[in-house]
């Protein structure tokens, strides 16, 4: 089984993280970015690439010129899960809390 | 039901680890009990309306628990945990994945690593879980939430489609 990309795995990487957050305050084409990294232009290349196969950023072509900007819905998406994550966590806990009590209750009439 | 008991809940997104604090009204071996007891466990594990049913569990290091969480409609997801790492009381630590009807485990996993202290009769739980892959998260979301959840969603690729807005 192939195992495809995941945005944690992109942004486990530090200079994926850079380049994210550059091209947060601005898009940017290739060149700028790479300019920006003392890594060679096909290493920052081949990050820019993972990041849009996660689509954590999209590219806009302006003219002859590729720009990349930051795709805010799958940021969005992962802190959406997140907080999805935290709230079975919540309900687990809450039901946990009430099976200790009964348990606490069986205990005490012993 | 509101309570004043500490819940506290980070991510660590770089290392891929979330990390969860929480405190019980009840003594350490209680809790413990309610983390390594099989039938404790199926009490409280599966987010309501989903039932957990234990099939085994051998709680000692390489030992594993074999469960089901099981849909109102009686649909079943099994999952399989290792236990790599037990100190009684004080922590143990998992290995813990999806599998299939015959206990083979569906990769990547993740580790779950249990802490118990015990405060003035409460007991603080922290709980570090690192994920290889976010993959196995949103499944773990997807089973509590979409209601319906069918057992052909669990490819991973099908699943994945409909996360991303095309």
């Amino acid at each position: 089984m192939e195992t495809r990309r995941d945005a944690f795995q992109a942004i486990a990487d530090p200079t994926r993280r850079a380049i994210l957050l550059l091209i947060a305050a601005q898009s940017m084409t290739p060149n700028a970015i790479a300019e920006e990294f003392q890594s060679s232009r096909q290493a920052v290349s081949k990050h820019i690439q993972i990041l849009t196969e996660c689509e954590l950023v999209k590219q806009e072509k302006k003219g002859r010129e590729i720009y990349y900007h930051i795709n805010v819905n799958k940021i969005n998406e992962i802190d959406k899960w997140v907080e999805q994550f935290k709230k079975i966590l919540e309900t687990q806990f809450t039901q946990l809390d009430k099976v200790l009590l009964t348990l606490k209750k069986q205990k005490n009439e012993k | 039901m509101k309570n004043n008991l500490l819940f506290d809940f980070t991510v660590d997104k770089a290392t891929k680890t979330v990390f969860i604090t929480r405190e019980f009204d009840a003594d350490l071996s209680l809790v413990w009990d309610a983390f390594t007891k099989p039938e404790i466990l199926d009490q409280w594990v599966a987010p309501k309306p989903w039932a957990s049913k234990t099939k085994f569990m051998d709680f000692k290091v390489g030992g594993r628990r074999f469960y089901a969480m099981v849909s109102p409609e009686g649909q079943e997801r099994w999952l399989i945990q290792k236990y790599t790492s037990i100190s009684p009381k004080t922590n143990f630590k998992m290995f813990n994945a999806f599998a299939d009807i015959d206990e083979n485990p569906e990769l990547p996993g993740s580790d779950w690593d249990y802490t118990f202290n015990e405060q003035n009769g409460k007991t603080i739980v922290r709980i570090a879980i690192y994920n290889e892959s976010l993959a196995r998260m949103e499944k773990m979301i997807e089973m509590g939430f979409k209601e319906g959840f069918t057992l052909s969603m669990t490819n991973l690729e099908n699943l994945l489609a409909t996360l991303s807005p095309k």
